[in-house]
């Protein structure tokens, strides 16, 4: 399928999303708790079929959060991108791990990284910052470390 | 993070492997659950060599962050610069010279050899054998001083940088990989003789660390990982880039999943490589090997994602720009991360023993994945 034939078929899916174009990719925005239904959809709706999650991050805007999912599909070779707004006080959304595993580590390296809890993760624990980085987010923009960051 | 070695309340033990074991090639903990020699489950501990290098680019300039992911996947250094190359050049809207595009086509390719010469012989030790790791390094040394006349450095090259390249090619460069097509093509088999076609090899890899195609899928693994497992998923071929589209070679693909079907996609690979080479040697156009682009760039506001095929699989660079001169926040999406994170789900139910084949088949390189 084609941006615009995505479009029309994401909206019927679900009316309240908001769409940004111009890029590569078919971009939509959405609403944090709408996610998980709308993701189960994309992965098991047969023309859509999004099986293959190749990146999620977020990015600290430092008003807000937002997290940024890269899907695309092996069988019919589409791409899109979702992305959901966070509060940045408190950052949640539900996890996709359960429809796609490999979310399972992404999440966890973002939860480390922004602070982002991902509601029913598995195994929501540190990944790659070692013990004691409780609380400390290094990869917001207002993280400041004297000892482990060099300022070129 | 480490936990004691001990026994569970089901009577299990739990056992390290790393973050100092020569079969995980590097600094990677796992902390794994036995019941018997049976493993039950695999715990990747990262974050031994993580230095942040996502943080580090976004105050590093578009020129200038280049340099550092060489140090992410080391044995890919060219191909992840050209990710990174290629991203910076969609969002500058240039288009690079088509001399650059088949030198860097050439360079990906023979780091892709290098890469799994190296994975050869380093999996091969790992399931006992020492002769073949010498056999890869002198194929290997071959491409690095080939590198070394072109670029400067062995490993962390540095060479493809927006716009085109660094440097001109040397003028051995022809030469001296015509040179080693041949050397290739007279050692290749010594690497059937000694560890394809080896009955005890062939024994340890069949059937272990199966991985399905719709797990292959679910757990985003990328590269001869998926290709183990029958997913066609190479960039070159979906989404190509530089002169790909042009060329003529195979995309490798063995159906079995288990380690002797992804051991088969790096053989297989390095000789599609090895015909990509032969098309393009003698058929370097002349002309500039760089695009005019300003001394300071700026990307517009926006998103650009590039994707490219490394040695290991699919890597992404995700840059957000707000106008600026660095990158407002930059992503690596490493082919290595994902691959890991599909091991737990391989490991479970086999033996112990087999542990290492599984490791060797996903050919792990931790900075990659640590980043």
């Amino acid at each position: 399928m084609n941006n615009e034939e995505l479009k029309t078929t994401i909206t019927a899916l679900l009316p309240s999303d908001t769409f940004e174009e111009g890029g590569e990719w078919l971009n939509i925005n959405v609403e944090p708790k709408d996610w998980l239904p709308l993701a189960q959809q994309l992965r098991n709706d047969a023309s859509l079929f999004f099986d293959y999650l190749f990146c999620l991050t977020c990015i600290d805007w430092k008003t807000h959060l937002t997290m940024v999912y890269h899907l695309s599909s092996t069988r019919c070779r589409h791409n899109i991108v979702v992305k959901s707004k966070l509060d940045r006080s408190n950052p949640e959304i539900e996890t996709v791990s359960k429809i796609w595993k490999t979310a399972e580590f992404h999440e966890r390296e973002v939860y480390e990284m922004f602070g982002v809890k991902f509601l029913n993760h598995p195994d929501l624990r540190l990944l790659i910052l070692p013990d004691g980085w409780e609380g400390k987010k290094p990869m917001l923009k207002d993280f400041e470390d004297a000892v482990n960051m060099i300022r070129l | 993070m480490v936990e004691e070695i001990g026994t569970t309340e089901e009577g299990d033990l739990i056992i390290n492997v790393g973050p100092q074991h020569p079969a995980t090639h590097g600094v990677l903990h796992l902390v794994i659950t036995l019941n018997g020699e049976t493993i039950k489950k695999v715990e990747p501990h990262l974050g031994y060599i993580h230095r942040s290098i996502e943080k580090m680019c976004e105050s590093l300039t578009y020129r200038q962050f280049i340099y550092v992911t060489s140090r992410m996947d080391y044995l890919s250094a060219h191909i992840n610069n050209h990710a990174c190359a290629l991203c910076v050049e969609k969002g500058l809207d240039v288009e690079i010279p088509r001399r650059a595009q088949v030198i860097r086509v050439l360079m990906d390719e023979l780091t892709r050899i290098a890469s799994h010469e190296l994975w050869w012989g380093a999996m091969a030790m790992d399931l006992g054998a020492f002769t073949p790791f010498f056999h890869a390094f002198r194929e290997r040394e071959t491409i690095n001083d080939i590198m070394e006349e072109t670029c400067g450095a062995r490993l962390t090259m540095n060479y493809m940088v927006p716009g085109g390249l660094m440097a001109d090619l040397h003028p051995n460069f022809q030469k001296r990989v015509k040179e080693f097509i041949t050397l290739y093509k007279l050692k290749i088999n010594e690497y059937a003789e000694l560890v394809t076609g080896n009955i005890i090899f062939q024994n340890r890899m069949k059937g272990v660390g199966y991985l399905s195609a719709e797990d292959a899928i679910s757990y985003g693994c990328s590269g001869p990982t998926a290709r183990g497992s029958g997913v066609s998923c190479d960039i070159r071929k979906l989404y190509p880039y530089e002169v790909y589209d042009k060329l003529e070679f195979d995309e490798v693909l063995e159906t079995e999943g288990d380690s002797f079907a992804r051991y088969m996609v790096r053989i297989g690979e390095m000789n599609q490589s090895i015909k990509i080479i032969e098309q393009l040697i003698d058929n370097i156009p002349d002309g500039d090997f760089q695009a005019k682009t300003k001394v300071v760039l700026k990307l517009p506001k926006g998103e650009f994602y590039s994707r490219v095929e490394t040695a290991r699989g699919e890597l992404g660079v995700y840059i957000v720009s707000e106008g600026g001169t660095t990158p407002y926040r930059i992503k690596f999406r490493s082919p290595g991360f994902s691959n890991l994170s599909a091991l737990d789900h391989m490991a479970r139910g086999s033996k112990l023993g087999d542990l290492v084949a599984m490791m060797g088949t996903l050919d792990l390189v931790i900075p990659d994945i640590d980043r």
